[in-house]
């Protein structure tokens, strides 16, 4: 029998749907969801997925990106609303169709972005919308104090009248949890919520998880960080692809094993994978083009030490929010380094702004082309001359007849696909908006590029043609810094590898060691 | 760190405060006969209109939006008043709260294009403001006179005070907005709400609180606002004129941001732009009572104050930001 929580079920006949490798529960099933599908056009984001959450556990949803991790917290959450499959709550079917009526139902959700007011005090971000009245309005008193109450029970002791802005991402997010439970204790959701948190205050989260857990809450733990899947977490169901791979105890399964099974690779049996290395990298001497001390900032990146040479491909590994893209921004002037400092072929330099790095030779191909790379409303010839005018000084126009001749020349150099140079990138597939981007810091002639997802989204053709223009771009004397979630694609483009883990360069890996399982242990740290 | 812990978001409507019991004490110093309490009540007596006008536009400035239509609405609903009543000689029973309707309708619809169309409150109230001035020359491109009894009785009836003092109905009118308001803003769901769109839309939705609702609120509130300060300005000039309180907006955008209320929302206070309007008030007074300046250097004044306060909201937010990254 189930009965561990006290419910009796007198007209509901008991199952033990959820007993993963035979198991038999000890506690009850607070939230299960059975053959959930989501289509998007042309994207199959969840395909026949089963989860299953028990009253006070933790329970880690890993997967890399596009594993349907988010999907399935919105299908959850009634943001999304399922094309099939069923979610029971306590064993009653719902269906939730907005993130109110979920959080009505029992469901909550805090997110990594804190969705609260700053400028509203602390004890007003947890009753705003469902304050105690008295008489004819608000009862100020009685929010402050119950509030105080709320906050106490997670150890928290602040001002609860001051405005919440002025408290750290951590108080934030707990202010958010505090809201959360307030409103319905069943099932909290917590969605990266440790992404911008430092360690103590990671620590203090988990205290809170811990003894929400033991109060019989089911938390459902959302992470990039293996590290905290194994600090805090109970079981683990991880996704790929839009598929379920398993469910898993937590102290189970190995890490390395846990990070197979996320990348979707036989970690066991030792068919080595076709290595291509790239032609005779090793034992050439090349000169240094960038290196890198103790370079970093705080909650984005700790400090890392990298060298960069003239004619390699250094590739840059890691899960997805292991600090890859933080790392290239660092680089390249992005974001304000706090430590550290920056040699070009041996000279000081400092990178406080892009244009500053693109002086200095640097490009950088940011990871959202969508977003930071491609400006959809300009045509080609304009959005590959970009980099090249703002370089020179916008003082220094350039020719439209130049620019159309330079535009042609690597319109044709890359194939790319257009209708003309006057066509907007906007109407241009992915592959081919993304060989716009390549153009554009092409013609800068960087002696180092960074590339950021180069191949995401785009077909493999196109795919295999990129990589061959990196390996080209290299072979010619450039110094490229490539970045890509997928392994196969940098084990087939880079001489040499830094492996990232949460948020900290863990290990360089070259020659012999530039293979799969290498680096999947590296990444799991054992 | 207690001292300096004071609140930053009050440091506007402290200095605001601070800076109306300056220029007043400054007054009495230099011109006899400025320390008075009718000199005071007359700052509330001739500001009446913009007060209330004022405290819708707190509102609108609370969630971040912005209406620029209110001067022309203002004109409107003074022609508008004038013409049923002279020409259609309908009684003010009739004409005032159809009054106040047209303008919570004006309001309304202006809202439900900025929320439901997703286009600038800019745009939709620069809008309405051209409708509203047309539609005044579409009635009569002459003044119209007011020459109702009643509308002449709370032009000219003073309500008497101690000392001597008196104020006009409009004084009241403008004190119970006031107060209302103050009410609407601390102790009720929709003032709540409004603060809490003006700090972050995209949370208050996901809060579950009814965005939608309160934003088109808001609007017709300020709608409404602006059509009682339309009729107590036709109390003030007894007549309508399609040039009537042009550029009345800016007076009262430039009210409410002195009054310690920044654009970008989620911030103000109603009492705050009280003492904004007093703020103009006294500096008119001042440049009145030293007789020689033209009352354009009133606009001058405002404009130094605006870009003083202006600076001063920026640097408590960069503060902000500054302390937040070593935090």
């Amino acid at each position: 029998m189930t009965g561990g929580s006290g419910f009796t079920f007198l007209e509901y006949p008991i199952h033990h749907d959820f007993s993963p490798e035979g198991k038999v529960p000890v506690m009850s099933s607070i939230l299960t969801a059975k053959g959930i599908c989501k289509y998007f056009p042309g994207v199959k984001a969840l395909q026949n997925v089963d989860f299953e959450l028990q009253a006070g556990e933790i329970h880690c949803l890993m997967g890399e990106n596009g594993a349907g991790k988010s999907t399935l917290i919105k299908v959850l959450t009634g943001v999304e609303v399922s094309d099939a499959g069923e979610v029971c709550l306590e064993r009653k079917k719902i269906a939730p169709s907005s993130p109110q009526q979920a959080q009505q139902l029992g469901i909550s959700t805090v997110y990594q972005e804190v969705n609260l007011c700053l400028n509203l005090s602390v004890a007003e971000n947890i009753f705003i919308g469902r304050e105690p009245r008295k008489y004819c309005g608000i009862d100020w008193k009685e929010i402050n104090r119950r509030s105080r109450v709320l906050l106490a029970n997670m150890n928290l002791d602040i001002d609860v009248t001051q405005p919440l802005g002025r408290y750290s991402v951590a108080i934030q997010q707990m202010v958010a949890i505090a809201r959360a439970l307030d409103i319905s204790a069943k099932v909290l959701i917590l969605d990266e919520p440790t992404s911008s948190l430092d360690a103590t205050e990671v620590n203090k989260l988990f205290e809170v998880m811990q003894k929400l857990k033991q109060q019989g809450l089911g938390i459902i733990f959302v992470t990039h960080f293996i590290e905290q899947v194994y600090a805090v977490s109970d079981r683990i169901t991880i996704l790929r692809n839009g598929e379920l791979v398993g469910v898993y105890d937590t102290a189970a399964l190995p890490r390395v094993q846990l990070i197979a099974k996320m990348m979707g690779k036989a970690f066991d049996g030792f068919e080595a994978s076709i290595k291509k290395t790239a032609a005779g990298s090793e034992a050439e001497e090349h000169a240094g083009f960038l290196a890198v001390r103790g370079l970093g900032c705080r909650g984005s990146i700790s400090p890392f030490d990298l060298e960069v040479n003239n004619g390699e491909v250094l590739g840059i590994v890691g899960l997805l929010g292991s600090g890859r893209t933080e790392l290239a921004r660092i680089i390249f002037g992005i974001d304000r380094a706090d430590s550290g400092e920056v040699l070009i072929k041996g000279q000081k330099v400092k990178l406080v702004c892009p244009a500053d790095a693109i002086r200095h030779g640097l490009a950088y191909c940011p990871e959202n082309r969508k977003t930071e790379g491609i400006i959809d409303t300009l045509s080609v010839r304009e959005n590959i001359i970009l980099a090249l005018q703002a370089k020179r000084g916008w003082g220094k126009y350039i020719p439209r007849k130049k620019q159309e001749e330079i535009a042609n020349k690597y319109v044709n150099l890359l194939r790319i696909k257009t209708a003309g140079l006057e066509q907007l990138v906007g109407n241009l597939s992915g592959g081919n908006q993304q060989k716009v981007i390549l153009a554009r810091w092409l013609i800068t002639m960087p002696s180092l590029l960074i590339l950021d997802e180069p191949t995401r989204g785009i077909d493999v053709g196109t795919k295999a043609e990129i990589q061959k223009l990196i390996r080209a771009l290299a072979a010619e004397g450039m110094a490229v810094i490539f970045i890509s979630s997928e392994l196969d694609e940098s084990i087939r483009c880079c001489d040499r590898m830094a492996v990232l883990r949460d948020r900290s360069k863990i290990a360089e890996l070259s020659g012999q060691e530039i293979e799969e399982q290498v680096i999947m242990q590296t990444i799991a740290g054992v | 760190m207690k001292a300096l812990s004071l609140n930053n978001k009050y440091v506007n409507l402290y200095i605001t405060t601070l800076l109306f019991c300056a220029l007043f004490a400054l007054g009495s110093v230099l011109y006899t006969g400025f320390f008075s309490g009718q000199v005071l009540l007359n700052m509330f007596i001739d500001n009446a209109f913009l007060i209330i006008t004022a405290i819708g536009m707190t509102f609108v400035l609370i969630i971040g939006g912005i209406d620029i239509s209110i001067g022309a609405v203002i004109a409107l609903i003074c022609m508008l008043s004038a013409y049923l009543l002279e020409v259609w000689h309908l009684g003010p029973l009739v004409v005032i709260p159809a009054m106040l309707i047209v303008g919570a309708v004006f309001g309304l619809v202006q809202g439900i294009f900025i929320h439901y169309f997703k286009i600038q409150p800019f745009i939709v109230t620069l809008a309405g403001m051209f409708l509203a001035r047309g539609l005044c020359y579409v009635i009569s491109i002459d003044t119209v006179l007011i020459t109702d009894p009643f509308y002449q009785f709370m032009a000219t009836y003073r309500i008497p005070l101690p000392f001597n003092s008196f104020i006009s109905v409009s004084v009241l009118i403008a004190l119970a907005a006031i107060a209302a308001a103050y009410y609407i803003l601390n102790y009720t769901r929709f003032g709540r709400t409004a603060y809490a769109i003006g700090g972050n839309e995209q949370s208050a939705l996901l809060m579950g609180l009814p965005v939608a609702r309160t934003k088109v609120l808001i609007y017709t509130l300020n709608g409404f606002c602006s059509a009682l300060a339309g009729i107590v300005f036709s109390f003030y000039m007894l007549s309508g004129y399609g040039l009537h309180a042009v550029g009345l907006e800016m007076d009262a955008i430039a009210s409410v941001v002195i009054g310690g209320t920044p654009l970008t929302g989620g911030i103000g206070f109603v009492t705050g732009t009280l003492f904004g309007v007093l703020i103009q008030g006294v500096i008119q007074t001042l440049i009145m009572f030293q007789g020689t300046l033209s009352s354009w250097w009133t606009k001058i004044a405002i404009a130094f104050l605006l870009c003083v306060f202006i600076v001063l909201q920026r640097l408590i937010v960069a503060r902000k930001e500054s302390r937040k990254s070593l935090a």
